[in-house]
Parts: structure tokens; sequence; C-alpha cells
């Protein structure tokens, strides 16, 4: 067991976990942060997208050990007193239909966001490579993004 | 025709985009899956499954996985023997179909690679995976059956010893020989359907507790009732006892109108270990042991006149079932019988299915169910009827489509199709498309010998939704009806609760029930809540799938609510002091003709049986009140898609140029809801068309596990979509409504593939295997132009 401590949604946790249990698991099981699904086992889908001290990870792909020290945001972090507008997008655009894909597509999307405040569509399509959806086409993604970059969403 | 943009918005409850209600919780991530439960004590189970597609069993040895630390129990399929049973097939389509026993652990023999042969029951999912490793088992390996083409020869290997044809199911009207002897026209083809896996986004899970003798299940489920029913058959659990609870679902297509061995496992582990279990399964488990789709081989050939019309149709269908038939398995090819015929008039047609088994996973419903089989056939001959004609593939159509004025209609498939305007939708889809001015493009590209060519693909389609009148499935072999059930709870507070046997997982049940309630009742629609999907609280329900859910749940709701003011009304006529002839009810007020100034609300009412003070003699103090509805006839949506495609001809790359979607669903209740039905559906025909393949090797080795090697498509490898709609009512229900979740998925893998085709014809290709990879274009390309079978620019193709 090791040791660690991490901040996730605003609150400090001091846990000792397994070196090989993965961030996600940490976070859906020990601190109840479920709202971050799984949704493979082979890091394609990033439904389990969270930030990392700022920038977008797959939580999957990341060993609780390794976010020791650090500044997780889930997407039930994001919402500061009202939703985020990507959130408000997603709604608004009907960007989701099951919705499983969704935290982790809103988390990267915010992440692509930052990086990119202004993509075009084709600039959105390609950010949000990494992040599978079965339900929507994307077509209301990809609006819901565009949406929320022309209300000027910079940061998480 | 309606035209919609999303500035013109209704007033009215019913047809007004309203963005929904489940999305709070969706975006907040407060959503409910089956994974995120945790009960005290509870066990993870993890399975040990064959790594061979066909073996003897001749050992199984649990006692190593006993010894590892966490874990609490393993258990071989022998140790289930005498409880698990055999998982049900519900449609025995022939009665001399040959169902072979499927128990949910194997016992002696394996017969897919994937299935479960032993289980772990463990402290934590970790251990559980752990553990698996100390299970041995010794196999004795057998001859796998892959191909169904041979798997009917005598000297092919058994699957099952009855041998591995499992049914052979036939239809025919009209005089097919008459049709095809003498006929100047006969196009014969045969396609492809490769194997697919559904992929909702939700891995399957599930949790079983039992205490007293009494079951929860929560599941990953589209069908919490029918899965009680069945759960009940197969255990011999007594079905009182049994409560299946599906939360938030992510996603199905399909996949999740299933009775799995883990499910059925996990509720005799739950009783056998006195404590509740979980299962959740990984991706990579999950594309070998969710069940398949699709995988057919299709012989279709039609008989047609000099000038276009049709006389006769025969399909002649291999179905790849798998190992064994789960639920629906045998049905699915048979409703795709009934749309080959598609919008078109005939004078005979044949059919004819032959169910084989193989050493694969079962197959089962996927998105469209028979229905985009059946469409890929007779829209991909369509065209080359008009390669053949040298006509435009619209044109051939628009010759033998059934016209606004002949409906209803009854084909020669026997379906009475009750409405339909094939015309505007077409008409509006040419003029979205920019049809006349691509033809152009396309001519001057083929002219100049353009090394990128432009295809035009055309789909017009039909499809049967709204499954299903009992009876026509009583018809058919099918173990069950086509209802679907609803109650209207008029709460004191002038709330209200609409309970459903629909089962949504994406489809946004809770705003579009809501918007029919608030429209029927007057309430606001802030003030009605949408209950489904645990068995408990909505008792009766045949939930989710074969886009049945607005045209008969939502109907059921409709229904209801009707009910709920004729109850009313009584109870106003006493309160306003007048007959009840003289009270009218309009947008949740009750009035005294003539007197408008004296009203009752509905909200008023629903307080006065609460208090139940004032109450008329003889009158029950409730207001609440239940539907179920049975459809007369099937809902008949269609449309006219079309797919402009650029390929490069040097390296075989397909590109979606612009895709047009112009849908009919009849009325509608949100139409939000509808554009992103389409939009998603559009996306998984594309990818049938363009991506995605099951692939099993020659040991019988699935070799798609995760979502890479099954080439799921992302945002960046689908084109953007144009839709629209036309408006024809439906005439078979009350709210006109025909259904939306397959339209897509069913009308765009011809669309796309047609397209391709059309591209290349001038090479004298006339069709690319699906999925149409970049190798696979390329490799015809070459092909045709070492044969030199290229034809004239503008010649209709070779035959």
């Amino acid at each position: 067991m090791t040791r660690i401590s991490v901040e996730v949604d605003g609150v400090r946790y001091e846990d000792d976990v397994e070196p090989r249990l993965l961030l996600v698991h940490y976070l859906r099981e020990r601190v109840g942060k479920t709202g971050t699904p799984v949704g493979c086992d082979t890091s394609n889908c990033g439904a389990c997208t969270v930030h990392l001290n700022g920038e977008s990870v797959k939580s999957c792909s990341v060993l609780a050990v390794q976010a020791d020290g650090s500044k997780i945001t889930t997407i039930e972090g994001l919402a500061n007193g009202e939703w985020h507008p990507l959130q408000q997008a997603f709604h608004t655009e009907h960007a989701l239909q099951c919705g499983y894909c969704t935290p982790g597509m809103i988390m990267a999307a915010a992440d692509l966001l930052r990086e990119n405040p202004h993509p075009s569509d084709q600039e959105i399509r390609e950010g949000l490579e990494g992040n599978l959806c079965r339900c929507t086409g994307y077509e209301n993604i990809v609006r819901a993004v565009r949406r929320a970059a022309v209300a000027g969403v910079t940061t998480a | 025709m309606t035209t919609e943009t999303r500035a013109q918005q209704p007033t009215t409850e019913l047809g007004r985009a309203r963005p929904r209600k489940e999305d709070a919780r969706l975006v907040t991530g407060q959503t409910n899956w089956t994974d995120n439960i945790i009960l005290p004590g509870m066990l993870h189970i993890n399975f040990v499954r064959s790594p061979y597609a066909h073996a003897r069993i001749t050992r199984v040895d649990v006692s190593g996985a006993l010894k590892v630390p966490g874990v609490i129990a393993a258990f071989s399929g022998a140790d289930f023997a005498d409880e698990q049973g055999s998982l049900p097939c519900a449609w025995p389509v022939t009665p001399d179909i040959v169902i072979p026993a499927h128990p949910p652990m194997a016992t002696d023999e394996v017969r897919y690679v994937g299935e479960a042969v032993a289980c772990v029951v463990a402290r934590d999912r970790y251990t559980a995976a752990d553990a698996l490793a100390a299970v041995d088992v010794d196999y004795e390996p057998l001859p796998p059956v892959l191909d169904m083409r041979t798997a009917l020869d005598e000297s092919s290997p058994k699957v099952h010893e009855a041998g591995n044809k499992s049914f052979e199911w036939v239809f025919q009207n009209g005089d097919l020989d008459a049709a095809f002897s003498g006929a100047p026209v006969v196009i014969e083809r045969n396609y492809r359907q490769q194997r697919l896996i559904p992929s909702a986004m939700e891995p399957r899970a599930v949790v079983c507790s039992c205490v007293g003798g009494e079951f929860t299940l929560w599941s990953s489920t589209q069908i919490p009732h029918v899965l009680r029913v069945m759960l009940a058959l197969v255990t011999g659990i007594p079905e009182q006892n049994i409560r299946v609870i599906a939360p938030d679902v992510g996603g199905g297509f399909g996949s999740k109108l299933q009775v799995t061995a883990e499910e059925v496992l996990a509720m005799l582990l739950a009783r056998r270990l006195g404590r509740p279990v979980k299962w959740t399964e990984s991706r990579s488990e999950g594309n070998l042991t969710v069940h398949h789709g699709r995988d057919q081989w299709q012989r279709i050939r039609i008989a047609a006149e000099r000038d276009g019309r049709l006389r006769g149709l025969s399909v002649d269908l291999l179905a790849d079932m798998g190992a064994y038939l789960m639920l629906v398995t045998p049905g699915i090819p048979l409703l795709g019988a009934f749309m080959y015929n598609s919008i078109y008039k005939w004078d005979a047609y044949s059919f004819r299915c032959t169910g084989v088994f193989t050493t694969k996973m079962p197959t089962d419903a996927y998105r469209g169910a028979g229905r985009p089989e059946a469409t890929f056939a007779i829209e991909r001959i369509m065209d080359e009827l008009a390669a053949e004609l040298g006509v435009d593939p619209l044109e051939v159509r628009q010759r033998n489509w059934i016209k606004h004025e002949e409906f209803p209609y009854t084909t020669i498939a026997g379906l009475t199709y009750d409405s339909g305007n094939y015309e505007a939708a077409t008409a509006r889809s040419r003029e979205l498309f920019g049809y006349d001015e691509l033809r152009a493009e396309q001519e001057r590209r083929r002219a100049s010998g353009d090394p990128v060519q432009l295809g035009i693909g055309v789909s017009t389609f039909t499809e049967m939704c709204g499954l299903a009148p009992s009876r026509v499935l009583g018809s058919l072999a099918y173990g069950a009806g086509g209802w679907e059930h609803a109650s209207v709870r008029m709460l004191p507070t002038g709330k209200v609760e609409v309970v459903t046997g629909s089962s949504a997982h994406g489809q946004g049940h809770e705003t579009a029930w809501s918007q029919i309630a608030a429209d029927k009742l007057g309430v606001p629609f802030e003030d009605i809540r949408v209950l489904h999907g645990d068995t408990q609280v909505s008792p009766k329900g045949m939930d989710t799938y074969g886009s049945r859910s607005l045209t008969v749940g939502g109907v059921a709701v409709d229904g209801a609510c009707d009910k709920v003011i004729a109850k009313a009304k009584v109870i106003a006529s006493a309160l306003l002091e007048a007959p009840p002839e003289e009270i009218d009810f309009s947008a949740g007020t009750f009035s005294v003709r003539g007197n408008e100034g004296v009203t009752k609300t509905i909200q008023d009412i629903a307080l006065a049986t609460f208090a139940a003070h004032n109450l008329p003699d003889g009158v029950e103090p409730s207001i609440d009140s239940d539907a179920t509805y049975d459809p007369d006839n099937f809902s008949y949506p269609h449309g006219t898609h079309l797919c402009a495609t650029e390929i490069d001809t040097e390296t075989g790359m397909v590109s979606i140029r612009s895709y047009v979607a112009v849908d009919d669903v009849g009325n509608v209740v949100n139409p939000l809801i509808v554009e992103g039905q389409v939009h998603g559906g559009l996306a998984q025909g594309i990818a049938q068309a363009l991506f995605e393949e099951a692939v099993y090797d020659e040991e019988g080795q699935l070799i798609t596990t995760t979502m890479a090697d099954y080439l799921l498509p992302s945002a960046a490898d689908l084109p953007s979509f144009t839709t629209d709609r036309t408006q024809t009512p439906a005439t078979t229900n009350p709210l006109g409504v025909k259904g939306v979740g397959e339209a897509g998925t069913i009308a765009s893998t011809p669309a796309v593939v047609n397209a391709i085709v059309d591209a290349l014809r001038p090479l004298g290709i006339r069709d690319i295997t699906m999925p149409c990879t970049p190798e696979r274009v390329w490799r015809a390309i070459q092909a045709s132009r070492e044969s030199g079978s290229a034809t004239q620019p503008g010649n209709g193709g070779a035959r």
C-alpha cells in the first residue's frame, strides 16, 4: 500500500492504495466520484476523462499513485454554483442521449477550448477524436462545443 | 411538408423542441449506472471464459482460485448444472426449429470464444480478476465451424449434435414463376452483411441481492420487464419474488435486449452465497460476449420490364445464428422478410431464410434488426437495375414506388402501409442535396478523368416500427405480446407521475412522455415526473426496442391521460353542478358550457379525490388511470437519403462530402430528440458501410476485441449531416406518430455504398464488400484496371 494525497473537486483526500489501483477506480470506488464512468479497458473511449492539474487525462490510464500530490477535477466538480457553459451547451444542443460518454466528452472539450478557444468544426472533431460516442453521431456535440466557444469558455 | 428550424418553436407541447429533463443528472455526473451501486458485503464476480471456439471440457479445477486471499468462492458450470437452466429463446420461428440447450456456464462443451466455463467470486474486482488465472480448465479442442456457407455441407464439423441447421423459414406471395419467366430484365446479386458489434458505451453490469428469498436485480438492460419473466422461467424462482431494476442505462442498440448468462448467474450466486454480488464486464469481454448483430449472406433476384417496372422479387438468406439461439436470434432476419419489397409494387415475392449455427458469439438484435439488411439489398439492387436500364436511380424508384394517393396500400409481403409520401420526401431531399448540380459535376469529373471521382448514393426506404400488434407476433410464433402499459397518477398537490412500461436508455422518454401528458392534461411540463425501469414501480411493460416506445408506449400514456380526464369529468360535473355533457375540458380546466367563469382545474379535481369529502355517491376517490395499448398495425416511417462520396482512385480513400437525410416519421413530439435519433442512426449505418466489422480468424478467435480494432468511428471519421423532415401523420394511432430510432441506420448504409459504387461504376465495378475500407476499394479499382472491365463514361455498367 502506498499513501497518496490528492485534491478531488476541491476536497483533499489521503488514502492508502495498492500501487496498481487505477485512478478511475480510486475516484469511483474510494472517493465516490461515480460521475466518471469506465467505457473500455484499452484507453480508446475517453469516457473516464478528468482534469489532472488542469489537463485532460483518461483516468483509466493513470495509476492512483501517479496522481499523488495533484489536483483533480471531475465532471462533478465542474459546475461552479451554476452549470459550466459546456454543460449548458450540451443540454441546449441535445449533445447527449444515453449520457455515458458525456462526462468525458465535456472534460475533453473543456481542455480543447482551453488550448484553442476558437476552434473550427474540423478542429473540434479532431480535438475530440479520443472520446467516443455511440448515440449522437457527434453532430450535436460539435454544435455544443461551438456554442460554448462562442460564449467564450476558455477554462474549466 | 415541414421544414423545421430551431427558431420556429411551436407553443404547444407536442412538437416543441424541449431540451431534455434527463440531462440534469447526465451532464453533472449524478447518473446512476449499475456499476455505481455498492451494497454492504457485496462481492465481485469474474468469469473464466473459453479460449477455444470449440472444445470439450475435460476438467475444471477451481481449487487454486480458492487459495487466493480475498476469494470467497469459485464454481464450475457443473456446480450449477441442477439450477442454472438454459438461456431462453423466445422466438421459435418454425415448429421444427432446433433450439440447443444453452447453459449459462458451459458444462461439457464450449462453442465460442468467450463462453463462460467457471466463475470466481471475491471481495474486490481486482482480486476476482487475479484469481481467474488460478482456475485450471482442460479442453480437448474440436474443429471450429466458421463459415455459414459451408456449415451445411455433409462434411462440415457439427456445432451441435443435431447439426448446423437451426431452421428454414419461407414466405411466398404471388406467382413467382410467372413474374420471372420471360422477364426482359433479371438481375441477381449476392450481398454480404458483415458481423457487427453493437458497442453501447456503457459495458454491461449486474448487481443482485437476495434477502429472505426475495431478489433485487439491477442490470444494464433495455428490458427489465421481459427479463423478470424470463429469469423466473429459467431459474424457477417465483416471479413475484424477483424485482428487476434498470437504472440509468448507457445505450443498448439492441445489445441489451437480452437475457444473459451473467444475469442468471448473479441471481444464483447471490442466493448460494447469501451476499450481494456484482459483475461488470470489461470492453474486451463485451466485444466477445455481448451478442453480435447482422452476419448474413443475401442472394437477391429481381425481374423487371424494360421500362423499369418491377415484376418479381426473390430473396434467399443464410443467417449466422452463432453458437446458440438467444432471446430473439432466429426472428431477426425474419423481421427483414417484410421489408425487402420496400416502398415498391411487385407482382410476386418469395423469401427464404436458413438459420445456421457456427462456433461464434450468437447474433441477435442490433439497431434495425433485419430491416437494415433488407433495405441494403433492395436499395443496392435498385441501383443495379437503374444502371442496367441506363436510367437515373431516383427515376427507376419513382416508377415503382407506391404513390401518395394509393395509401393505404397492402404490400406483396402482406403488410398494410397506412400512409406515406415518397414524392415529397424525395423532392425535399433532392433540393437540399443539389442533386442535379452534383450529377452535372459528376459528369464533368468523369469526362476529365479526375483521379478523385464523385459518387451519388440514393436510398429511399421504409421500415416497420412500433413492434407490434400482438396478433401479428403470435402468427410469427413470437413468445410474447407487443402492447405497452402506462399509468398516470394525479398527486394531491397537483403534480403528476407518469409510469411507463417503456425502458429508456438514452431515448429521452422522461421528456417526451412529459410533453404528451402536459399536452393532454394541461398541466405544466415541469410538474410531471416520468417513472420507469423498475418492475416494482412500473409493474407492467414490454420495454424498449424496435422503435416501439413512442408509437406504442407514448400512445399508452396518451390513453391513460384520456381516462384520467374522463374520470375527472364525472367529479367536475358534480362539483360544478352541471351534467357531464355540459362540461368542457380544455388546457387543464373543466368549465360549464355557456358559463365559462365557473371552472375547476384538473389539479382541483385531484385534490378533491385526496380529501374525498364531497365526491358524488358511487365515485371512487381517485382519477389515477392505466392504459395498455396494443397497436392494430405497425407504423411505417420512410425517407429519402442522398449521399455524395469522393473517392481517391489512387488510394481507395472514401470520404463523404455531403449527406442529406429527409425522414418522414409522422407527427413529432420533440424535434430535438428526433433529430438526435436520426444523427445517431446515420453514424451507425455509415459505420457499417465504411468501418466496422467483427472479425474472427481461422481458429475462431475474435480479433476485434477493442474499439480501436473494431473501428468504432470518432467525430473526426464522420461527416456533418443535413437533416429535414416531411410530415405525413400515421393514421394507425391517435398521436399520428411513426418511430425514429432506427431510421438513420436503416437508410444510410445502402446510401453510402451506392455512392461508392456509383463513383466507380465507369470502371465496371458493381459491388464492394462492406466495410468499404480504402484497401478494398483500392483492390477493386486495381482488379478492374487489370481486367480491363472499365466501361465508357455514362454507360450503365456491366451486368
